[in-house]
């Protein structure tokens, strides 16, 4: 008897996320089978990558990033060399200069820097806050308006702060929500039914439900990945069919695979070849669970995992 | 696909007779089906009825050995060859992933001499120990390249045997696969040899010298096809080889061959599978990198890169150990004393528990401080920090306990031991049972240990 290829075909389809306005937009999700799987079915939307910056500049950078930005002199500088690089789909702005036991910055340094860079370029943006849940509620909240009519999305409402960003992104100011919990499905669910409860509109939710490194409890993610994407395409499962984004760069940048100097570990070699691998090979395996836009730092790694996808589709 | 109790009655002589222990055949074919019992405990089986019930009840992946391995996996292993395949589920949240892909680098004889020798060289060198498993390059692929003499072939064989590893040998000339087999078939060589147009006489070089045969086809199709007249013909020893035409093309068949086996119970294609990276991406390392992590995820049981770094190995590596473990129990690290930064006795000691997410991300934290210190793992069941406390076995008790096993005290002259946050409840009880140790709370966060030690540090407590 030949072969006769089984198809997987899903009645359900991920939600398509718009980042961005005019013709310079990003769509995250649309997908309807499992990610790279086109041979199921033709796929509308490949996974999008995103460029990180940070509001702090280049000063807590290894070298291999300051390279990338040489001659920048501001945050706005650095957007607008960052959306040059081959391979980006949208800018990722990290205001991590807010975090209370870092540097503490106030919230309206952090909106003017959010002002600057979204006024210096038009291409789609994600905004990132500094983690901390009392910071962010204010922090994001005020982002949220100072970049009205710019359709950026804020991540992230988590459980603790979701009714001060929802409100204020999903409802208030028309931008796109965010949602992180941590690395479990039932968390996922659970935060995007109160975000709906909130009045926030679905269709303009993205998920983060973790991340981590290759190597570092990335067990729980790969599962997590698996299942929401599972219960999302197969069971139709009207919570969980956002779109899936994961910051990839933030994680593997500081384990000690990236770090380690030469010195140390000279048998490891080029610590800036480590540190784009563990980026690619972290960010590669989050897609093939399922994450559709993954946030990254390095031109090689977004060249290369851009191909990849280009490759596969 | 399992058979019921039903389809396993029809097959019974249906004499009743008891002796298998059973009042019925009936009684007794719904206990084999619950895979209580098996059907070789019915004496009155005829030989066709056991053919097809144990074709029936066969795992639908085979689980193929191959090679040797040339250093134990962990502690643990005591497998002398490598076992791939075997998979009885699609996604590792269903059930452990059962056979780890295993890595392989490339020589061919289109390499000049220096080259291959730089090659071979290379393998030994990534080596290292990650939580208790052992990293390092488990195969060497030799490439017969076009218009290759047998003389030629063979000797490339006979140096990469001599790196002290198995073989994967890829040659689509006959010639050449026996004069390679004749030099290495001891060491059980993978020979990557089959495709439509030559699976007769591969088949027979293979089954002759006892070694796996890879097999491969331009379509899933046309492979498949080759399987089946493989299969056929007598040989099951197979792997299946998932081509270079394109990374779409390998990708597409590493899932339909898995999917097809798991799924759909489709013997045909139940075999493990092998991807060579390195032809689909060849002189790109960063692009094998991205594809050895894809094909680590979905589906490919050895995964062929044209060479291997450090920077491609330490995060591959990571992911597939993460990957392979069991999803119901969370992976742990052994209890002992954990210096870093370069701690020593004089250095301040933290605690915390031995699961193994915890103490990656409490180890990480605390590199990054540059502060040295020492972190002490007790036995904590393997659980978070508060679950362990709340379980009971990471208390004051515990933690004295292990102070004591692990004659701490002897060997840290340093008293300060910095708690979780999560527990700050033990310390009145610790300083009790720990007379001379200043007991201090740490943060509740691990990301917030940096600025901790940093601090202590700058107050003279560090
Ligand atoms: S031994 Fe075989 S024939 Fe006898 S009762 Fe059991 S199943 Fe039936």
């Amino acid at each position: 008897m030949p072969f006769t290829k089984k198809l997987q075909k899903f009645n359900a389809t991920i939600r398509t996320v718009e980042v961005g306005t005019g013709d310079k937009t990003t769509k995250l999700g649309g997908g309807n089978t499992l990610p790279f799987y086109t041979f199921d079915a033709p796929t509308a939307n490949t996974a999008k990558i995103g460029i990180e910056i940070s509001d702090l500049g280049l000063a807590h950078e290894p070298d291999c990033i300051k390279e990338v930005y040489a001659g920048c002199e501001t945050v706005a500088d650095m957007a607008k060399k960052a959306i040059t690089i081959e391979g980006v789909d949208f800018l990722c702005l990290k205001l991590e200069g807010g975090d209370p036991n870092g540097e503490n910055r106030p919230v309206e340094e952090l909106v003017a820097v959010a002002k600057e860079v979204a006024d210096a370029v038009d291409f789609p943006i994600v905004v990132e806050g500094c983690k901390n849940v009392e910071k962010d509620a204010e922090l994001l909240s005020k982002v949220a308006e100072a970049l009205q009519g710019k359709n950026v999305l804020l991540m992230s409402a988590k459980e603790e702060n979701y009714k001060n960003i929802g409100a204020a992104a999903g409802l208030a100011y028309n931008q796109l929500v965010g949602a992180e919990s941590a690395v479990d499905i039932n968390l996922a669910k659970q935060l995007n039914v109160l975000l709906k409860q909130l009045g926030v509109d679905s269709g303009k939710v993205v998920m983060n439900v973790g991340s981590s490194a290759a190597g570092y409890g990335f067990d729980y993610l790969i599962s997590t990945l698996d299942r929401v994407k599972a219960a999302a395409l197969g069971q139709n499962d009207d919570s969980l069919l956002m779109p899936i984004i994961t910051p990839v760069a933030s994680e593997t940048w500081s384990v000690k695979e990236s770090t380690a100097t030469e010195e140390d570990m000279p048998e490891w070699g080029s610590v800036v070849e480590r540190a784009i691998d563990m980026e690619i090979e972290t960010a590669v395996a989050c897609l093939a669970c399922g994450t559709d836009a993954v946030i990254l730092k390095h031109p090689t790694s977004i060249a290369t995992v851009s191909k990849m996808i280009s490759a596969l589709s | 696909m399992a058979l019921t109790g039903i389809q396993i009655f029809k097959l019974t002589p249906k004499k009743n007779c008891k002796e298998c222990g059973c009042p019925t055949c009936m009684a007794f074919s719904m206990k084999v089906a619950q895979g209580a019992m098996t059907i070789d405990q019915c004496p009155h089986m005829s030989e066709e009825a056991v053919a097809t019930l144990s074709e029936a009840s066969a795992p639908p992946m085979k689980t193929i050995k191959a090679g040797f391995k040339a250093f134990a996996d962990n502690k643990n292993d005591s497998e002398k060859e490598f076992a791939l395949g075997g998979e009885t589920v699609l996604f590792r949240h269903e059930k452990t992933f059962v056979n780890k892909t295993r890595y392989a680098v490339s020589v061919c004889t289109c390499m000049d001499d220096a080259a291959v020798d730089a090659r071979l060289a290379s393998v030994a060198a990534i080596d290292y120990d990650r939580i208790g498993d052992r990293m390092y390059v488990e195969f060497i692929a030799v490439d017969c390249g076009e218009g290759a003499a047998p003389d030629a072939y063979a000797a490339l064989v006979k140096k990469a045997d001599g790196a002290g590893r198995p073989l994967i040998l890829n040659v689509k000339d006959e010639a050449c696969a026996k004069a390679a087999l004749d030099v290495c078939k001891d060491k059980k060589p993978i020979l990557n040899a089959a495709d439509a147009s030559n699976y007769e006489a591969m088949s027979k070089l293979a089954a002759d010298a006892s070694v796996v045969l890879g097999v491969t086809g331009a379509s899933a199709e046309e492979l498949y096809d080759t399987v089946a007249a493989l299969e056929k013909a007598g040989n099951k020893n197979l792997i299946l080889d998932l081509g270079t035409a394109s990374v779409k093309d390998a990708f597409e068949k590493a899932v339909l061959v898995r999917r097809a086996a798991l799924k759909d119970n489709d013997r045909t294609f139940g075999y493990p599978s092998i991807v060579n990276v390195g032809k689909l991406a060849s002189g790109d390392s960063h692009m094998q990198a991205a594809l050895a992590a894809l094909f680590t995820m979905k589906y490919g049981s050895v995964v062929v890169m044209e060479e291997m770094s450090y920077a491609q190995a330490l995060p591959l590596y990571g992911l597939r150990q993460n990957l392979f473990t069991d999803p119901q129990k969370a992976p742990r690290i052994d209890p002992g004393i954990y210096p870093i930064n370069g701690g020593d006795e004089n250095s301040v000691c933290l605690t915390t528990v031995d699961f193994a997410l915890t103490y990656f991300l409490v180890s990480g934290e605390l590199e990054r401080s540059g502060v040295p210190c020492n972190l002490l793992i007790s036995d904590a069941g393997g659980l978070s920090v508060l679950t362990s406390w709340a379980a009971g076995k990471f208390s004051s008790g515990s933690i004295a306990k292990y102070i004591q096993e692990f004659e701490i005290e002897n060997k840290i002259k340093n008293r300060t031991l910095i708690l979780p946050g999560k527990v700050a409840v033990l310390k009145g009880d610790l300083e009790a049972k720990l007379p001379g140790w200043n007991i201090v709370v740490g943060p509740t966060e691990a990301v917030q240990l940096v600025k901790f030690l940093k601090d202590m540090q700058a107050g003279g407590q560090a």
